[in-house]
């Protein structure tokens, strides 16, 4: 008896594998065959028109993700290469539409064999709208987000692939799958080697050092303005905070301008009564100098009111108790205040980090990367990301540029993957749902 | 010994009230620096004075009143988009927030750590592809196209942001008003979006003051003067003639940067506890 029941379920002609396969076959097919007539019919309807809309889109799409094109002049390799990209979006869609015909056919089998009824119309109609809701909700931003930031980061690591440069561009020639020939080269060839590791090099500096100091001015007068003793704590608070509430980018132009050699206040006004003259838009350890000041004196008003935010909520009994036990104000400080505002901010200072790693703005107001530097393509103050800029939008190296792109895509991964671990949300996430 | 450890006290905040001061010079002396630069007459920056003998108003009146001047209608383009931006992205934020802080489907933890890892990647990474995608729909060169892009950018971000902060309104309350009989975008409009204001005003003005502070997209995707942002326009006084049109610059960029600085000012507290809340606890 037992082993004719499972001879039973293993049997193609059972309901449950029989509407699977139907549906398998022709979306559709299974749920009608569920007598779920109107669903199987909608569903089909879908299949048919979305097999029928995109599928020269689509032919035309992957095949061009492969070959990127066969005649001059007439294929186009990069609008070939984006309709490829878009193609996998759009198969990727018909895709997980097919998966859920299937999935749902066999659930709705598998219904019936227990012997629930089919679902009224209105009911079934509820429960689409009941289950379906949250993909609503969330769709129009989807979309929005994979045309606007997924799509072009894709079609970014593609490049990374080709031979797309100024001398080799569509319409004129079609362009090549190179592998990793580009990767190759950045630390191959003389001129892309040394740019890019001194680069690599001031990058790593820069975002270390700026954030770091940002940081640490930030904690610093966080302290001293949450001190008992200290009076008209709101008029500090607030001009302390100024650098952040001006826009950037004006205040890194009235820098660029405070330090320009010639007319800037910086040595006309200040440093020459010491008859001092810093060379600082020419030389280019003057000028990431001054780029560190700068950010400094942009990043730590934020740092400072996050900091002040938190501060006044460690709670005082924490201190009371360290005070019994006799602990100087270092060891307090050290103990209670770093750990518990660490804690809190973490993720955002994370993000400080990252941000400044992609601080393109500073670099290229202050002084466009410059000053040039003999035997490399970037400037003496470049930072990957403004390097990244001139490669693409000033000697059209586009695939070097998508190449440098994907190396800085890896470290901020980086950034991502320590974010992850300390963010609360996914220790909390767990128990929660 | 206790008058001893007054007075080390007293020598201590006075230390601090003097690096408070010397914290105030650093960060005055720029900006009172650029107010007086646009005081100077004339553009030629080698003779200006700090204190100009003949303190003008000349630059701000040839903003507004010179036929060469674009600047009101940039300030007109920079309001279109930061309006519009404002309000587009607190409804889609909050749509998405909705949806990943009160609901259970496929794809949201995926969906969570996707807005994490891609908040860190700045839109100039794919800005070639951006520019050909906003070619081949004709949106180059047109303020629209600034928008979408500001729009779409966005999400990643302020969606975990508004999502943090949906998730400290308590579930009780939505689930009362089901046990009421209130549909799912009823919860939504009666509940958690009156509860939801202080970040959906984070949300809004960070958004809105975007469009005012960033140059680097519009120089991307604008090309004809007539749609210039302001910090375009701006950037562009000073970009190829830079010490002709300094003074300029500056009178054009402190009458932006009061009215923001202004609004920052009166909002901080609200934004740091907007971003504690939604990027922590989140």
């Amino acid at each position: 008896m037992a082993n004719d029941q499972t001879k039973k379920k293993n049997s193609i002609t059972q309901p449950r594998n029989l509407a699977t396969l139907l549906s398998v076959l022709v979306p559709g097919l299974g749920q009608i065959y569920n007598r779920r007539i109107l669903k199987g019919l909608i569903l089909l309807i879908v299949a048919l028109s979305f097999l029928v809309t995109t599928w020269d889109y689509l032919d035309i799409g992957i095949w061009g993700l492969f070959t990127l094109g066969t005649i001059p002049k007439e294929h186009h390799s990069i609008q070939l290469l984006l309709q490829g990209l878009i193609s996998l979006i759009v198969l990727f869609v018909g895709i997980v539409i097919y998966i859920y015909n299937i999935v749902d056919a066999r659930k709705g089998a598998i219904a019936r064999e227990e012997g629930k009824p089919n679902p009224t119309l209105i009911k079934a109609i509820t429960n689409f709208y009941d289950r379906g809701f949250p993909y609503f909700m969330v769709l129009p931003g989807l979309i929005m987000l994979i045309f606007i930031v997924v799509l072009p980061l894709l079609f970014m690591v593609a490049l990374a692939f080709t031979d797309y440069n100024q001398y080799n561009a569509p319409p004129r020639n079609l362009l090549n799958w190179v592998g990793f020939d580009n990767f190759v080269d950045l630390v191959n060839i003389d001129i892309w080697k040394d740019t890019f590791f001194s680069v690599f090099a001031w990058t790593i500096v820069w975002t270390v050092v700026a954030t770091s100091l940002q940081i640490v001015l930030g904690f610093f007068l966080a302290l001293l303005v949450n001190d008992k003793r200290i009076k008209f704590k709101r008029t500090i608070r607030t001009v302390l905070i100024l650098p952040w509430a001006v826009p950037a980018f004006v205040s890194i132009l009235i820098f660029s301008a405070l330090f320009n050699p010639t007319f800037g206040a910086i040595n006309r006004d200040i440093l020459s009564t010491f008859e001092i003259m810093i060379p600082w838009l020419s030389d280019p350890f003057w000028a990431k100098v001054a780029l560190i000041m700068i950010q400094t004196w942009l990043g730590f008003p934020f740092v400072f009111a996050l900091f002040t935010g938190v501060l006044q909520s460690v709670p005082a009994d924490m201190y009371e108790a360290a005070d019994v036990d006799g602990g100087s104000r270092w060891q307090k400080l050290r103990h209670i205040t770093v750990p518990h505002v660490l804690f809190a901010t973490a993720p955002l200072l994370i993000m400080q980090y990252a941000g400044n790693f992609n601080n393109f703005n500073i670099i290229y107001l202050f002084n466009e990367g410059n000053p040039a530097v003999r035997g490399q393509n970037a400037g003496g103050t470049d930072i990957l990301i403004s390097w990244v800029y001139k490669l693409t939008f000033q000697t059209n190296n586009y695939n070097m540029a998508a190449a440098i792109t994907i190396i800085m895509g890896v470290l901020v991964m980086g950034f991502a993957f320590y974010q992850f671990r300390k963010t609360a949300a996914f220790k909390e996430e767990g128990g929660r749902y | 010994m206790a008058m001893n450890r007054k007075t080390k006290s007293k020598i201590e905040v006075t230390f601090i009230y003097i690096f408070f001061l010397i914290m105030f010079v650093i960060i005055g002396y720029p900006l009172f620096w650029a107010i007086m630069m646009s005081l100077n007459p004339g553009s030629n920056m080698l003779v200006t004075e700090l204190f100009p003998k003949n303190p003008t108003l000349e630059h701000y009146k040839w903003l507004f009143t010179s036929p060469n001047s674009d600047y009101l209608i940039w300030y007109k383009n920079s309001l279109f988009v930061a309006v519009l931006n404002a309000a587009g992205s607190v409804v889609i934020t909050s749509l998405i927030a909705y949806a990943f802080s009160r609901y259970k489907f496929i794809g949201r933890k995926y969906g969570l750590y996707m807005f994490l890892l891609l908040q860190m990647f700045p839109a100039l990474m794919g800005m070639v592809a951006l520019y050909i995608l906003l070619n081949t729909i004709g949106l180059t060169d047109s303020l629209w196209g600034l928008l979408l892009i500001y729009l779409g950018g966005q999400i990643p971000f302020n969606a975990w942001l508004v999502k943090g902060y949906f998730d400290t309104i308590p579930r009780e309350l939505d689930e009362a008003a089901k046990i009421d009989g209130a549909g799912h975008l009823k919860i939504f409009w009666t509940i958690m979006l009156p509860l939801a204001k202080p970040i959906l005003a984070v949300v809004a003005l960070f958004n809105f003051m975007a469009p005012f502070m960033d140059f680097l997209l519009p120089r991307i995707v604008l090309s004809s003067p007539e749609n210039y942002t302001l910090a375009l326009g701006l950037f562009n006084f000073i970009n190829n003639q830079f010490s002709t049109n300094f003074t300029r610059f500056a009178a054009g960029a402190i009458l932006i940067a009061i009215p923001i600085a202004l609004v920052f000012l009166l909002l901080q507290r609200y934004l740091i506890s907007g971003l504690t809340s939604g990027a922590t606890k989140g």
